[in-house]
């Protein structure tokens, strides 16, 4: 017989990111842990930028399916440390990252002290839709706070990039 | 008019539901042993202030900046900055209650929201430069990136508090704040070196705001990154005295106060409204 504890984490994996629909919580790495104690069931999550607006829909998206599934006491609960990185976000992330047009972020930066980058960040990636290389950064704010925004110089198509951070 | 009292209990009403205000939610907010409260929640209200009053003015550019691409930029920039001053707010008010002003009874408005909306500016404890009008685009960008730089620098310099909230808090944002400098340093680089009309604005918007850095009392880290993208722009660093600016102490300009009365507006006149 499976337990509560894997029961939860079964449906809480299966809740999806609000602005990035083709992506689990878990598979963007802002679901952090899930426990049941006495019976509540306990999630934490973690915002992947401080201002993130999707972190009420995303409890109350977890609040909903964990209900559905019979957990009458959910507890979602915030995680600050360790901050979210990019790095967090698993393959099978990136790959139906790239299946909706949007180019997966390349390894985040190591802690250390933040250096001025005078000149845009040189990313190697490739356009989403057509796989050529020649790709321009059109701004380092896209349309939600953890993408870019770039364009494929082959086939002139605008697309987004998850940051590194 | 709503009638608040109805609406409440009733979260069908509202597309997040009415309880997540809390940006802290399950965080545990005790105050380390060593470290006096107030102390703590008055730092963390100085930071909260600063970010939450340049992401006011910062809001102010949406939908009027010089293209679609630096108006989400912009818009991004104080989304990032109002997320940090929702956090340290948040952080103040646990530390200590007692900074939080009092609502009506049975007010649902959070303690950070109440930091926000229900102090008058001379309870404001934000650098004076974060309340500075926009001006042109140059003036924007000289403040962002000096008020960018000097933030990084401290949020660095936090990442190792002993405050385990705070410290999280900077080890979070200066990752954002690595974003926004960049921004601006670019942008700086670029209008120096553009047209003459572009240097000649960047080079009176560096004069008019210089004298309020003084109040930042930067970290070296954060002069010598200043010094790197005056050195690229060709820029001499200005020697205009420091002025004598106490927004610290809550002495602000009238800039503070309309930028207050606007901001503050919606949310005194319902005190008991839900969001």
């Amino acid at each position: 017989m499976v337990s509560t504890l894997t029961r939860a984490r079964e449906a809480a994996a299966t809740v999806v990111d609000p602005e990035l629909p083709m992506l689990t919580l878990a598979d963007l790495g802002v679901l952090r842990d899930v426990a049941v104690t006495d019976g509540t069931v306990v999630v934490d999550i973690t915002p992947t930028y401080s201002g993130c607006p999707a972190m009420a829909t995303m409890r109350d998206d977890l609040v909903r399916t964990l209900r559905e599934q019979g957990f009458a006491d959910v507890q979602v609960r915030v995680a600050l440390s360790p901050a979210w990185t990019s790095d967090w976000i698993s393959e099978r992330g990136r790959a139906a990252l790239a299946d909706a047009g949007i180019s997966p972020p390349g390894p985040a930066r190591r802690d250390g002290p933040v250096l001025l980058a005078l000149a845009p960040a040189r990313r190697v990636l490739r356009c989403p839709r057509c796989a050529s290389d020649a790709v321009e950064l059109i701004s380092e704010f896209g349309s939600t706070a953890c993408k870019a925004l770039y364009r494929c110089r082959a086939c002139l198509e605008p697309f987004d990039h998850v940051k590194e951070i | 008019m709503i009638n608040d009292a109805e609406l409440l209990g009733n979260d069908a009403h509202w597309a997040f539901g009415t309880d997540f205000e809390d940006p802290l939610a399950g965080v545990d907010t005790t105050v380390p042993a060593g470290l006096d409260p107030a102390e703590l929640a008055r730092y963390c209200l100085m930071l909260g202030d600063d970010a939450l009053v340049l992401s006011q003015r910062l809001s102010e550019w949406c939908s009027r900046a010089p293209d679609l691409e630096v108006d989400i930029a912009l818009a991004n920039i104080a989304l990032d900055l109002l997320g940090q001053a929702r956090l340290l707010l948040a952080r103040a008010a646990a530390a200590d209650p007692s900074a939080v002003p009092v609502l009506p009874e049975g007010s649902p408005v959070p303690a950070e929201d109440a930091l926000a909306f229900f102090r008058d500016a001379g309870h404001f404890r934000n650098v004076v430069l974060a309340e500075a009008p926009n001006g042109d685009f140059a003036e924007t960008v000289t403040r962002l990136l000096m008020f960018s730089t000097w933030r990084l620098a401290e949020f660095e310099r936090l990442a190792t508090h002993p405050d385990a909230v705070l410290a999280a808090v900077a080890v979070k944002g200066r990752k954002e704040l690595a974003y926004h400098r960049d921004f601006a340093a670019r942008w700086f680089l670029t209008l120096a070196r553009g047209t003459q009309e572009s240097r000649r604005r960047v080079l009176n918007a560096l004069d008019a705001l210089w004298p309020l850095w003084a109040e930042l009392d930067a970290p070296a880290e954060a002069e010598g990154v200043l010094e790197q993208v005056f050195a690229a722009s060709q820029v001499d660093r200005p020697e205009s005295v420091p002025a004598a600016t106490r927004g610290r102490d809550g002495v602000h300009t009238d800039a503070l106060t309309e930028l207050l009365a606007d901001m503050q507006s919606v949310a005194r006149q319902h005190p008991r409204g839900l969001w």
